[in-house]
């Protein structure tokens, strides 16, 4: 009854049992399954035969998580609270994650899903680079983890990812799993200005092939392309920052101001989003980090700014 | 149709007083049996420990019944919540801890156990364990790291965890005197191992003062890099 069944090799192994997920699941299964024709397509689906166990604990949701393109790459940016029910579970998540040095991750839904979901999207992307000595595009990758997440469509699994990276062209077969510049604690106006070159050289969105991409994918089976997303809780207070403001020709610190501005904004209505902001910046070059900042400080910086306009 | 699942019974909580008409009472494979476990991570130490009461319902198993499991040489696990799901994670860990050992010739460090843990909780993503882990130990550069887990696998390293049935009494504790949040013009001093477990010890006799499930005695194992000290500290019994 138990899943000792797992133990060490035959779990990587892509059973029939898993339809391919390369991760071995326990579905805990009614005694007489009702015979089900019309879902004949996935047998071994865990939405066919599995009865839902009631659990009595809440697992984490609820989070203001954004992407956008600009001149200057791609934007990614979220808060770092883990609530789980009524409860801050955690205040200092990481919901971007980094895949390879040029595509970047927000993740959005139930804590534990995403995270794992990332983890196995890490590792066939890895093994999709030893396999065919070449990068999955990211549009490629959009769709392998789509349809590797369609058999958990209609359980309870929660996962609403934003892939945001850089197409490389196709001769160039390096896409290593940490980006060169790693800390960027101040902006650098000189990576803005080589950035910049390299994408006026490349059409805005009407190239297929190479340039900035963003894409969101969830568990529903939604895979979208897009210039702006914007997922979670605090996603309707963030469209409304990103609406006003957004346009093609930002520089980098308009747009990374730009993003910050929309998560706090978000954090402030939100209940279940708060904490910090995290901000990736996504560039040809691979991607960089900006250093986590705790919006309490921003919050008073905006009190004062407000009672300076009341009063002068 | 006079019957009505029970939908929004949380272990814990007073169930509202009104008549809803009979309900039907699905057979739960859970239990919740209570207590409390907290980890702290320190320059080259790390302590975990966990109150001993074994309780379900309005009743008390037993008075002696530590959550602290040790696995390696430098790594203690906190397991909190259904008592018969932590017995059997720790079984299936320490089975694998033992196959990595001989597979690799070498013990896994803290960070591969929490990895691993990880993918263990989440293979039963659709029949959870209950229980809310934390890992503490020494990582491989002789720092202490602390892991903290939901119950279907999402983790991350902290400096201090509290898990279990008083976390959300005890977390907030932790976050101003080890993490010194909320508090203006303070010094941020580095934890010496003394005052950490001091301030374990008091955090646990004001968890048992205000938690029911939480009390009995409190298990404090230190591990630092000449092995693993554990102290037994009696807690208010009732």
């Amino acid at each position: 009854m138990t899943d000792y069944y797992n133990f060490g090799l035959r779990r990587l192994k892509k059973s029939r049992r898993n339809s391919g997920i390369p991760l071995h699941f326990f579905i805990p299964t009614l005694p007489n399954p009702a015979p089900s024709n019309n879902r004949s397509l996935f047998p071994y689906s865990p939405a066919n035969q599995s009865v839902t166990v009631r659990r009595p604990f809440p697992l984490s949701h609820g989070t203001t998580t954004l992407g956008f393109i600009f001149q200057g790459g791609v934007i990614a940016a979220a808060d770092t609270r883990a609530s789980a029910g009524g409860l801050v579970a955690c205040p200092e998540v990481h919901k971007i994650t980094p895949i390879h040095s040029h595509l970047v991750v927000t993740s959005s839904g139930s804590g534990a899903d995403c995270m794992l979901w990332e983890r196995i999207l890490t590792r066939e992307i890895r093994l999709y680079q030893l396999r065919h000595r070449r990068c999955l595009s990211i549009r490629g990758t959009a769709k392998l983890l789509s349809f590797m997440l369609h058999p958990f469509k209609g359980t309870e699994v929660c996962v609403a990812l934003t892939l945001c990276g850089w197409d490389k062209d196709a001769g160039n077969t390096d896409c290593t799993k940490m980006s060169e510049d790693l800390s960027s604690t101040t902006d650098d106006s000189s990576s803005a200005v080589c950035s910049s070159q390299d994408v006026t050289a490349m059409a805005h969105s009407a190239s297929p092939s190479s340039g900035p991409k963003l894409i969101y994918v969830c568990s529903d089976g939604a895979r979208l392309q897009g210039d702006i997303f914007s997922v979670g809780s605090g996603s309707p207070y963030a469209y409304g920052v990103l609406d006003r403001d957004l346009r093609w020709s930002l520089s980098k610190e308009e747009a990374i101001s730009l993003a910050r501005e929309a998560v706090f904004r978000a954090t402030h209505r939100d209940a279940y989003s708060g904490n910090n902001v995290d901000l990736f910046h996504v560039t040809a070059q691979g991607w960089s980090q900006r250093k986590r900042e705790d919006l309490k400080e921003e919050y008073y910086r905006d009190m004062k700014r407000k009672t300076n306009i009341v009063e002068g | 149709e006079f019957t009505r699942l029970n939908l929004k019974h949380d272990p814990g909580k007073m169930k509202e007083y009104h008549y809803t008409g009979p309900v039907e009472h699905r057979f739960s494979p859970y239990a919740f049996n209570g207590g409390t476990v907290l980890a702290v991570a320190g320059e080259d130490f790390a302590i975990v420990a966990s109150d001993t009461r074994l309780s379900e319902g309005y009743s008390i198993h037993s008075r002696d019944s530590p959550k602290c499991y040790k696995l390696t040489d430098t790594t203690v696990i906190g397991c909190s919540g259904f008592h018969g799901d932590c017995l059997t994670l720790t079984k299936i860990i320490d089975a694998r801890l033992k196959m990595y050992k001989h597979s690799n010739n070498k013990s896994m460090t803290s960070g591969a156990i929490a990895a691993m843990l990880s993918t263990i909780l989440y293979g039963r993503r659709f029949f959870p364990y209950y229980v809310y882990n934390i890992i503490g130990g020494l990582d491989e550069h002789g720092k202490g790291a602390v892991y903290s887990f939901d119950p279907v696998g999402s983790y991350q390293r902290d400096t201090y965890k509290a898990g279990g049935s008083a976390s959300a009494m005890l977390q907030p504790l932790l976050d101003n005197q080890i993490g010194f949040k909320n508090m203006e013009g303070v010094q941020h001093v580095p934890l010496t191992r003394d005052k950490a477990v001091q301030l374990v010890k008091d955090v646990f006799i004001s968890a048992a003062e205000r938690d029911v499930y939480t009390g009995d005695a409190l298990r404090v194992c230190v591990i630092t890099k000449e092995g693993i000290n554990e102290q037994t500290i009696p807690l208010r019994k009732d």
